[in-house]
């Protein structure tokens, strides 16, 4: 390394001007007949007091149905399915939350095999820098052989998971907890 | 399951220690609810980190670059110019990288619904613009110079004035946002947000320069800001 990275600093209180207009918030990883199985995720995101954090900035990253990243550095032998985005931003409501669409991922198989997920990046006015954080599916039998959910604390494992909804087929539900008891896994990549 | 066909994953460089922020700074009062406390899970590079959003394609207004001209007059303030190059921390350039910026207006107001600062808003002024790096890695905004303002961290707490930055570099994790400031500014040496920067060369790599020589005569004063992502910790097929 020849260069010192430029610092990270605060989103701070009024990004939504410029990072999450209508125009700008992508809340859909998918296009209208991209092939998968649909699947929305509901986020939200609490303090270390539990209260809801209604100013925070969501971005996800994802793989599509067959674990194919829409990037060149990419080299697994899979067809990127037609329309598929795999880039997410949100901004969270007041009640802390805001509505992922997307498609449910496959595994990305390089030197290992991952299970299905997404990879979050956390942004809001109080957080000098982002988190990041993976989101995986509550009851996915592949989960089991995931060589990152591998390196968690298995009383930790269950922060990462999306839970489904059982009142609406395809919908899970995703808390991120900045801080305390059930603070939710953050990864220092 | 046997894989056959592999990327090669090059991990990226980690910055140096003190250089970047910690999650926890107390004086920055909003960040004490809001910073894990646990540590974090060191996670080796995979796929999913080396790749990324990619830009370059996107049509991009004409005007998004230049907040000068976004309305039909001409925004009140100092205009000004703010330029210079996104490389990676090996000094490669970065090509198409998405860069948006977000401000206060001179008077030091956001067009924000929240922002109860007594400042007047501006018209002629929105506060947010977005760019792509050309294949040297260089960009370049036109704007008004941002006014400082008070905020409610400590008492007596006002921000120097700032230009917020988002960039999208190769990889997931190579996104950064952060605040570009000016050169002698009085307030930075108050602010929580600046100091939170342990290591004060990196503190000073947010404080852009002041540039003659893209200076316009006649027009306006400009502004340097070089901003560095990091980069692969060795680039393997170099020839």
């Amino acid at each position: 390394m020849d260069l010192v990275p430029t610092p990270s600093q605060t989103v701070g209180p009024f990004f939504q001007i410029a990072l999450t207009t209508k125009e700008h918030c992508v809340t859909c990883l998918a296009g209208p007949k991209t092939k998968g199985e649909r699947t929305w995720i509901t986020f939200r995101v609490l303090d270390g007091d539990g209260t809801a954090v209604d100013d925070a900035m969501l971005e996800i990253w994802q793989a599509d149905s067959n674990g194919k990243y829409n990037h060149p550095d990419d080299r697994q032998p899979k067809a990127l399915e037609e329309g598929w985005i795999g880039f997410g931003r949100l901004a969270t409501g007041e009640d802390g939350s805001c509505l992922l669409e997307t498609i449910r991922p496959g595994c990305v198989e390089n030197d290992t095999v991952q299970a299905p997920h997404l990879t979050v990046a956390i942004f809001a006015r109080g957080m000098l820098k982002q988190l990041y954080t993976r989101v995986y599916f509550a009851g996915d039998p592949r989960n089991d052989q995931d060589p990152i959910l591998a390196l968690v604390p298995s009383y930790r494992q269950d922060t990462l998971m999306a839970k489904p909804d059982s009142a609406r087929p395809g919908h899970w539900r995703f808390d991120v907890r900045l801080q305390g008891d059930q603070e939710t896994v953050f990864f220092d990549v | 399951m046997e894989v056959t066909t592999r990327t090669p994953i090059t991990p990226y460089c980690r910055p140096p220690a003190g250089s970047q922020p910690p999650s926890l700074y107390a004086p920055y009062r909003a960040s004490i609810k809001r910073a894990p406390s646990r540590p974090l899970i060191v996670l080796p590079d995979t796929l999913s980190e080396i790749t990324g959003p990619l830009y370059g394609h996107e049509q991009l207004g004409e005007k998004d670059n230049d907040l000068t001209v976004q309305h039909t007059g001409e925004p009140i303030g100092e205009r000004i110019i703010v330029c210079g190059r996104v490389l990676d921390s090996n000094r490669r350039p970065v090509p198409n990288a998405l860069i948006e910026i977000w401000q206060a207006n001179a008077a030091g107001r956001y067009r924000h619904a929240n922002d109860q600062h007594p400042a007047p808003l501006d018209p002629n002024f929105s506060g947010a613009g977005r760019t792509l790096t050309d294949e040297k890695g260089g960009y370049r905004f036109i704007t008004i110079k941002p006014g400082s303002y008070p905020w409610l961290n400590h008492s007596n707490a006002w921000r120097p004035a700032h230009i917020h930055f988002s960039v999208f570099g190769n990889a997931f994790i190579t996104r950064l946002v952060t605040q570009m400031y000016f050169p002698g500014d009085p307030l930075l040496a108050y602010d929580p947000i600046a100091q939170s920067v342990p290591d004060e060369k990196a503190r000073e790599r947010m404080i852009a320069k002041f540039d003659l020589e893209t200076t316009e005569p006649q027009w306006a004063m400009s502004f340097n800001f070089d901003i560095v992502l990091r980069g692969p910790e060795h680039t393997p097929f170099e020839t």
